[in-house]
């Protein structure tokens, strides 16, 4: 293979790969549509107040959660395809999880023990 | 079958060891983790803003004070800061100079709406006598959503600073993996705001 040749082969990788790993035009367009629906539906429920409480609870942390996994997949490019988006992947999971425990067990062990002292 | 192109890649990789394509890599893989750190700042910030929150002090809660469609309008900025950020970015992995710092000065003028906005309501809100020294609750608010101006203002800061880079010396690989890194704080910020406005000013209003 002549040094011209490979890279040319090279640079057509390089651009596959950006393609993959940071998103095209359309990725962010489908991205910002999605995050806009995501972040109207719970503006709506809370200033309309037609829902029960609830209900309008569920929604809004639903639509947060679902909005969080779009900008990681479409702004942030996660994905388990290339070596680095595994790393990635996995190292915000990992994240998610300690964030999970110490946000969660926090709240838990303060609201259990605030109890205890009311009554 | 997959093992051909990837054994091309790494003699193409030595073949051109002078792009430095791996360590711009490994540099934002880097700040990435950098960033699941900051994660753990924020996240420790919402578990003492969501165990302080009821405590008002007789002063006002959240429904007294949160304004949803200022709030709206904040969100709404960012964003748009978000995409247009990413064009800013698609622009110049293109190479295309003057395309990349009109998309950047468009995102910095949203990131300075919000920032702006942002000043405006805790003005607004200490001069009518509800400053972070009131109570609790009050607190954790400034701390919790005052942590996350800081990062935006942080986020300008560095945008501002890009922008000089790029006009001066184009877009070199380095210079482009510092705008990647920027890139994933800007969109990290993006994500952080989500539980803001969800847990803080959604919440307290319902």
């Amino acid at each position: 293979m002549s040094h011209s040749e490979s890279h040319a082969l090279n640079e057509l990788q390089t651009q596959s790969d950006n393609a993959a790993t940071h998103g095209s035009v359309k990725d962010y367009l489908i991205g910002f549509v999605l995050s806009i629906v995501l972040t109207v539906i719970p503006f709506w429920a809370v200033m309309n107040g037609t829902l029960s409480k609830p209900t309008t609870f569920a929604c809004i942390v639903i639509m947060a959660i679902v909005q969080i996994w779009v900008h990681l997949k479409y702004f942030l490019h996660l994905n388990f395809k290339t070596e680095e988006g595994k790393a990635s992947s996995l190292s915000f999971i990992f994240s998610a999880l300690i964030i999970v425990m110490v946000v969660g067990l926090s709240v838990w062990i303060i609201y259990e023990s605030n109890a205890m002292m009311m009554y | 079958m997959s093992s051909i192109p990837t054994d091309m890649n790494i003699i193409n990789h030595d073949a051109h060891a002078h792009e430095h394509h791996d360590t711009g890599g490994d540099t934002v893989f880097g700040f990435w983790l950098y960033l699941m750190t900051d994660c753990l700042l924020f996240a420790s910030f919402f578990a003492t803003y969501a165990v302080l929150y009821m405590n008002t002090a007789g002063g006002v809660s959240g429904k007294d004070i949160f304004e949803l469609d200022f709030v709206a309008l904040e969100t709404a900025a960012l964003l748009l800061s978000s995409i247009t950020f990413g064009f800013a970015m698609i622009f110049a992995r293109a190479q295309k100079k003057a395309a990349t710092l009109a998309w950047l000065a468009a995102t910095f003028a949203l990131g300075a709406v919000f920032i702006s906005m942002e000043i405006y309501e805790f003005n607004h809100l200490i001069t009518h006598g509800n400053g972070p020294q009131q109570s609790a609750f009050l607190s954790a608010f400034f701390s919790l959503v005052g942590l996350h101006g800081l990062h935006v203002t942080a986020g300008l800061i560095w945008m501002a600073t890009m922008m000089i880079e790029i006009s001066r010396r184009g877009l070199k690989s380095a210079t482009v993996t510092r705008l990647s890194c920027l890139s994933l704080f800007w969109h990290f910020l993006d994500v952080v705001w989500i539980c803001v406005f969800t847990v803080v000013y959604l919440m307290g209003v319902m």
